[in-house]
């Protein structure tokens, strides 16, 4: 089963991540049973038919606005961001905004190109679950990767991981 | 200037760790070049044609003479025994191993430096003033500033993987020597009407490929609340900068796109969930930070040394290299050194180990322990008794650092280019070095007087051409390296961008091209008027003149 990093431990997850091939238009979609996370155009246009279902997640595209989906995160459990590119670090903008703007507190999932080295800056902008590719990473490999998580010990600016800054948290000497 | 405390500490030794398991892993092969790539640029480290280059970052240009002699060991250990100073106040080495670089950085570590951040989309080295703190036109010091947005940059989580690069530059002085202007945020230091400290906040300006002149995002910006100002544009920027096309993902892009209006609009809506926030500078924390850069101790001196004012009279080459290379200082009695790294026998801005260790010791033992590193690639001693000024001289004389040429047509600007630079369309040292043996006269150079010619072998504009009075660029035609010329662009606070001659020359053709220019400027000045006044009094047509003849000018002034 494919594995997931959830809350800094390695988790069993078998969300599936529905993606819309050109040719598919999200109204005519039969929608899959089980837990699964649908891309913005298909949550819209089901959104009713998937009232009660805790197992339905969406996901964003870089290039989609959180803002377009705030009106309905109270009814989601789960929101994922995905990194087309991991150069590509509009997701972390997003991820913070869910949390810090719109109070989001459900499961915040990076998934696309997610490499252990940008474990550390996902975590503070507010993802708690984090998911390579599968295949990206051995078993033994996401054990190890675990470490990334705790790169640096106490990091300057705030963030949503950290809301205060270095200089309010601590009493600095001058 | 700013010393470690153990959390600064922990976060550069932390960050050797991670970048040296990176490395092994690297090595090993579990990271692709392609995902090494970014983590290794936001180490400063780049694969050139030789080597690695490894860019060290000097935040805001400050040194201690630890640091200097740190830089002269990894020099002779790990390089060819010199080192390079960048045009963005930095450190760069051309020669290392890839495999060494974790070593470079702990050993770095020890004297609190580090190479975050030096490259790479991200926000870089914050840049100021050179002559910060010292500067007999300053207002407000820039260097706490610089240091809170330096921690407030660094790893900062969300935007790691911007568009494109970001600088950002602060002047705290009525002469704008931080080229603010020309900066992806440029913040110039300002008291409002009642005296309150704040920042006039510029937005969009830049050079490379396209050179844009920042504008005026917010006319005051109160001090507590700079932070979430700056993240207010990040945010914007991140979210909504252009990443299909690397030539328009810069933010001057986004802000001429939008127009700086709407810009402006989207920036403050965003701030205004961040102002007020924990983000909020606190008194106590400026108080902490500006508690680094406090006054030396200086001695109570006549303004006039009697014995600097007989030494200059008895000795020519002294007065002349005090003439150019020596500063006013805001403190009676003390002067601000110019060190040149433009001997015309050594690439611009290149210094050895030996004479890193000399630089060491005269800011031991005559200013307080402190050097600085400018963007014209010299360095500086901020702190010097006019009494000791003669003593400092000799010793830098005798290792090559006393070239009597600040601000002089010789004390050139010039990016590393095609001997180093992977990116180079041509050649930019040997043309640096071209055009100072050919002016090697110093009555000459002091008639000329205050000129600036700066040279890139590129379009990135590292040298940064655009804004030299002569500006010199390596561009390429069919493989062959050729070299453009532009006129009338000037830094500081009448920042402008030069405007291209016309066709472009062969490297052996730039001496005399640039003898030419310079001939022109010599007939056409009017008494007391620098090179730079008289381009924008007469614009470009004698200078076209003068360099291609009356038959190219005539011809072009058909054409169009
Ligand atoms: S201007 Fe071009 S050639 Fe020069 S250092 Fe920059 S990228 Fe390299």
């Amino acid at each position: 089963m494919p594995k997931l990093i959830k809350n800094g431990r390695l988790v069993d997850d078998s969300a599936e991540i529905l993606v819309l091939d050109e040719s598919q238009a999200p109204e005519a979609l039969s929608l899959p049973a089980g837990p699964v996370f649908v891309p913005m155009a298909v949550w819209q246009a089901h959104k009713s038919a998937f009232s009660g279902r805790s197992d339905v997640g969406v996901w964003l595209d870089s290039h989609d606005n959180v803002e377009d989906l705030a009106p309905d995160l109270e009814d989601l459990s789960a929101v994922a961001l995905n990194f087309p590119k991991f150069t590509d670090g509009r997701a972390y903008s997003a991820a913070a905004l869910l949390r810090s703007r719109y109070g989001f507190k459900g499961e915040i999932r990076a998934i696309g190109d997610v490499l252990r080295d940008q474990f550390f800056f996902m975590q503070r902008c507010g993802f708690d679950a984090i998911q390579p590719k599968t295949g990206k990473y051995s078993d033994a490999q996401l054990e190890e990767s675990l470490a990334s998580l705790k790169d640096f010990s106490a990091p300057y600016q705030a963030a949503v991981d950290q809301p205060e800054p270095l200089f309010r948290r601590a009493q600095r000497a001058t | 200037m700013y010393r470690y405390d153990p959390y600064d500490q922990r976060i550069v030794d932390e960050r050797v760790a991670q970048f040296r398991d990176q490395t092994r892993r690297y090595l090993a092969g579990e990271l692709t070049d392609e995902e090494f790539r970014p983590l290794r640029l936001q180490n400063g480290l780049y694969i050139q044609r030789h080597a690695p280059m490894l860019r060290i970052a000097v935040p805001y240009g400050l040194l201690s003479s630890a640091q200097v002699r740190e830089l002269a060991r990894i020099a002779r250990t790990y390089d060819k025994g010199y080192a390079h100073i960048t045009t963005r106040q930095n450190v760069q080495f051309n020669w290392p191993e890839l495999k060494v670089v974790p070593e470079i950085l702990a050993g770095l570590a020890t004297v609190q430096m580090h190479a975050i951040q030096t490259s790479g989309a991200c926000i870089r080295n914050i840049t100021s003033d050179p002559f910060a703190g010292v500067a007999a036109d300053e207002y407000l010091d820039p260097r706490p500033w610089c240091e809170i947005l330096r921690q407030w940059s660094t790893f900062h989580p969300e935007f790691a993987f911007l568009p494109r690069k970001f600088k950002i530059a602060v002047n705290g002085a009525a002469e704008d020597r931080a080229v603010i202007q020309c900066h992806d945020i440029g913040l110039e230091l300002k008291r409002d009407a009642a005296g309150e400290i704040g920042f006039r906040v510029l937005v969009g300006g830049g050079m490379g490929r396209t050179p844009i002149i920042g504008e005026e995002i917010n006319a005051f910006v109160p001090w507590q609340d700079i932070i979430t100002y700056c993240e207010a544009i990040l945010r914007v920027y991140n979210r909504y900068g252009r990443r299909d096309n690397l030539y328009k993902a810069r933010i001057k892009i986004l802000v001429k796109a939008l127009g700086v209006a709407e810009f402006k609009r989207q920036v403050e809506e965003e701030w205004a969930f961040g102002k007020g926030g924990p983000n909020t500078l606190t008194e106590a924390e400026l108080t902490r930070v500006a508690g680094h850069f406090t006054t030396p101790a200086y001695e109570t001196l006549p303004s006039d040394d009697a014995s600097y004012v007989s030494q200059r009279a008895a000795n020519p080459a002294f007065a002349a290299w005090a003439r150019r290379n020596v500063i006013a200082h805001q403190q009676p009695g003390y002067a601000v050194v110019v060190l040149s790294l433009k001997d015309p026998k050594r690439a611009p801005g290149d210094i050895t180990d030996a004479q890193l260790e000399l630089v060491a010791e005269l800011a031991d033992a005559y200013s307080f322990g402190e050097v600085r590193a400018t963007h014209e690639q010299n360095l500086v001693l901020a702190d010097v008794k006019q009494s000791d000024l003669f003593a400092v001289w000799e010793k830098a004389r005798a290792a090559g650092l006393a070239t009597p040429n600040f601000g002089l047509l010789t004390d050139l600007i010039c990016c590393p280019g095609g001997d180093f630079c992977a990116l180079a369309n041509a050649k930019s040292i040997p043309i640096a070095n071209a055009i100072q043996a050919r002016f090697d006269d110093l009555d000459h150079l002091y008639d000329i007087g205050d000129i600036e010619l700066n040279i890139s072998g590129c379009m990135n504009s590292c040298g940064h051409h655009h804004v030299g009075h002569i500006g010199i660029l390596g561009v390429d035609k069919n493989g062959e390296e050729w070299y453009q010329v532009s006129l009338g662009g000037s830094q500081g606070n009448q920042t402008s961008l030069g405007k291209v001659i016309g066709r472009s020359f062969a490297a052996a053709e730039m001496p005399d091209v640039i003898s030419k220019i310079i001939d022109v400027y010599l007939g056409q000045r009017q008494p007391g008027e620098r090179f730079i006044e008289t381009v924008r009094r007469t614009g470009l047509d004698p200078f076209k003149l003068g360099v291609y003849g009356e038959a190219a000018v005539t011809e072009r002034k058909q054409n169009a």
